[in-house]
């Protein structure tokens, strides 16, 4: 072995490492697993990498602000209407705004958007009203369904399961010679299920138009995520599926603005997919029929209440001459108003629809099927329901 | 004997925890089973007794930690893997159907897998149509495996410890609105065989067959049809697979009438293997056919009240049983 041979120059020559029998046509040149950066824009201080700022008009700006905004006014009214018993079970994105709304600002209405359950503030921006998620929590059975104009899917409760649908539409997208695409998300736990990784290499294999977001919040329910991988770098996945990956900072809106901008023109330009990390932090319950209490420390919740997305903004904004503290509180106001107008449309609603159940299962109703609607309906009718 | 009363979720804490403590190669894991103590409670405090070997925190992987718990059976650990619920298994479906029911059969009898998947099965209330589902008809169907659904404290208990003891897979099917019921738990050791299906209620009129958490509705509703002058039996038949036919038929050849009250949907279901047995064992007895009581035919609603009339209730098996005795 050359290693044994003093005489010998020390080489890094293939022979070194691999044995004799490596086939001369195998690629054994080593692979280069570089460093993936996390992108910061604006850092928790509210200060801007002037480098990196984005050329956006105030009017964009404005709106997204309000937007965040308005996102955490329907989180916490939504957490009071739980506790009130108005509400199913409710999962909260309290300190995840500027991740989810980052994540849609740069989509069209023929672009797609494929959610987990905690995206709330993701689907406001893509059009659903406010009392159509109202009804979509408190289990009534039209509040599921994406609006009829919106292009999202319906949000996944098992995990990881809509990441392959989401590929699916986007290489329906190139079947189709289209330029649109589709931005998936998921979370840290998700990212452990087969699905995932499957989804990854399809969309890399098949170039296409799908922006992954991996929504990196530290926790899924109570498993943090050291006990979900081993490589705390969620990005990787990218790597090992020769995907172009990014880390971002997800507390920082202008961040995450630009690396899904940059994400969806390379699949809208036909190169392909794109994972970015989002980091963030889930500052709240992971939904209302937890305790996070019972298994974390409330010191590291205090680290990133210093890392808030909307104050950091904020502070942005008003530097930059587009907010003062009137300004600030108008929009909440407006926000809260907004949230409040919705509730009482939401209550003033019309309660389930019994005779629905039967909808929507065929594209029209088997015999087999009318005839037990019909048995249903019966029931009903005796029971004192009017119909 | 004083009776000691403990919750079901205590009950199938106490037979893992028993059955660890006697055998070092049964161990649990699942998500959040350790550190969480399971999303329900169920494995409160086993981390503390057995330590991070023996009770696992997975990540959420089902297909994962199922395989390779299949795996662990076959070179002879006895794992017993929890489904957060068995709505997640299908994610799982592969290794459970292919691997677990099949291993023994396609080793040529060399190594099989003593493994329980266990976890809450059937409408947990207003989770939607993804997360409530009922397993049982659809893995039923798969030869190679048993299947159990306890419905009382005392039967979680002494089923779950035969099920651990068992040589073959068993899908063990709790229903997470059970958990909370509380009933007779002997502190000594003692098992429920399988197989055995047990004669809750005697009765005259009219043989009611269920399991799990219909049984209860079976209870309200022969409450009420005891108002009206008809007597029912009522039949836990505990396991599916296997199925203690002669039991119901016993029974059936004693009211003449039958009803099964099942959670499926009734298309290729529980309900129809057995309505098809009674048929077949009974069919100079029944003075009907067997009446069948099902969850409707479509996805589980989310909305409350739209689940409510979905699942078999207690107004469902009063008519079934009116029906099927001819007095409507
Ligand atoms: C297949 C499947 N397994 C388990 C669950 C139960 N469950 C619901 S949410 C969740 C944690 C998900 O964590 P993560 O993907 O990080 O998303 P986050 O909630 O943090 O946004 C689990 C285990 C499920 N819904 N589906
Ligand atoms: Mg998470």
């Amino acid at each position: 072995m050359a290693a044994q041979n003093q005489n010998d120059k020390k080489t890094t020559s293939s022979e070194e490492v691999f044995s004799k029998n490596t086939p001369s046509s195998m690629n054994t040149s080593p692979i280069d697993l570089g460093q993936i950066e996390v992108l910061q824009i604006l850092n928790e201080h509210g200060e801007v990498d002037k480098g990196l700022e984005p050329d956006l008009s105030n009017e964009v700006l404005l709106d997204t602000y309000r937007a965040m905004v308005l996102g955490r006014a329907f989180d916490s009214r939504m957490m009071t209407m739980q506790r009130q018993g108005r509400m199913g079970t409710f999962a909260p994105n309290f300190g995840q705004e500027a991740c989810i709304i980052g994540q849609v600002t740069s989509l069209t209405k023929n672009d797609w958007f494929a959610p987990s359950y905690r995206s709330f503030g993701a689907q406001i921006m893509r059009g659903w009203p406010l009392e159509h998620l109202m009804r979509l929590w408190a289990g009534f059975h039209d509040g599921f369904p994406p609006p009829k104009n919106v292009n999202d899917l319906p949000f996944s409760i098992v995990i990881g399961s809509h990441v392959l649908p989401a590929v699916g539409i986007g290489m329906g997208m190139n079947y189709k010679k289209k330029k649109d695409c589709v931005v998936v998300n998921y979370g840290d736990g998700a990212s452990s299920q087969g699905a995932v990784s499957e989804a990854l290499n399809f969309a890399a294999v098949y170039k296409a138009p799908v922006v992954f977001i991996c929504e990196n919040n530290g926790w899924a329910i109570s498993t943090p995520t050291k006990k979900q991988r081993a490589n705390q770098t969620f990005a990787a996945h990218g790597i090992a599926h020769g995907i172009p990956c990014i880390r971002v900072d997800g507390n920082d809106i202008l961040a995450m603005m630009c690396a899904t901008k940059e994400a969806t023109d390379r699949a809208r330009n036909g190169d392909g997919p794109t994972l970015i990390e989002a980091i963030t932090y889930r500052m709240s319950l992971h939904t209302t029929a937890d305790d996070p209490t019972v298994y974390r420390d409330e010191d590291e919740v205090k680290v990133w209440e210093a890392r808030c997305p909307i104050k950091r903004f904020e502070t942005f904004l008003t530097n930059k001459g587009l907010l003062d503290d009137d300004a600030i509180k108008e929009t909440l106001e407006s926000c809260e108003e907004e949230v409040i107008a919705a509730r009482d449309k939401f209550y003033a609603m019309d309660p389930a629809d019994p005779t629905e159940i039967f909808d929507h299962l065929y594209e029209s109703v088997p015999k087999e099927l009318q005839a037990q609607r019909e048995e249903y309906l019966r029931r009903l009718r005796e029971k004192g329901i009017d119909l | 004997m004083s009776e000691r009363i403990i919750e079901f979720r205590d009950a199938l804490c106490e037979a893992m925890s028993e059955e660890m403590r006697d055998d070092q190669k049964v161990f649990l894991l699942g998500e959040e089973v350790a550190q969480y103590n399971g999303a329900y409670k169920i494995s409160k405090g086993m981390l503390d007794e057995f330590g991070p070997r023996r009770v696992i925190d997975t990540p959420i992987s089902e297909s994962g930690f199922s395989g390779m718990a299949i795996g662990a059976a076959m070179r002879g650990l006895r794992p017993i893997v929890e489904f957060m619920s068995w709505s997640f298994s299908l994610v799982a479906a592969d290794p459970i159907l292919n691997n677990a029911a099949k291993m023994l059969y396609m080793s040529g009898g060399q190594f099989g897998c003593p493994i329980v998947f266990r976890g809450n099965d059937g409408a947990g209330g207003q989770l939607g149509s993804t997360h409530s589902w009922c397993v049982e008809s659809l893995y039923a169907n798969v030869p190679g495996l048993k299947m159990a659904i306890p419905y009382d404290a005392y039967d979680a208990k002494g089923m779950l410890k035969t099920a651990i003891r068992d040589d073959n897979p068993v899908f063990f099917l709790e229903s997470e609105r059970l958990l909370s019921t509380t009933g007779h738990v002997p502190q000594e050791d003692y098992t429920v065989p399988f197989g055995q299906a047990f004669v809750r209620r005697q009765g005259t009129d009219c043989t009611l067959i269920s399991f799990g958490r219909p049984l209860h509705f079976c209870f309200e509703a022969a409450e009420e049809l005891a108002k009206e002058g008809i007597d029912c039996e009522i039949i836990d038949g505990r396991t599916i697979r296997p199925l203690d036919i002669d039991t119901m038929v016993k029974s059936v050849k004693k009211t003449n009438a039958c009803v099964v009250v099942d959670q499926s949907w009734s298309f290729a279901s529980i309900g129809s293997e057995v309505a098809s047995q009674i048929h077949r064992y009974c069919f100079d007895d029944l003075d009907n056919f067997v009446h069948r009581v099902h969850s409707d035919d479509v996805p589980t609603p989310y909305a409350s009240n739209l689940e409510q009339a979905y699942l078999p209730n207690t107004r469902k098996i009063c008519e079934a049983v009116r029906s099927a005795t001819y007095n409507t």
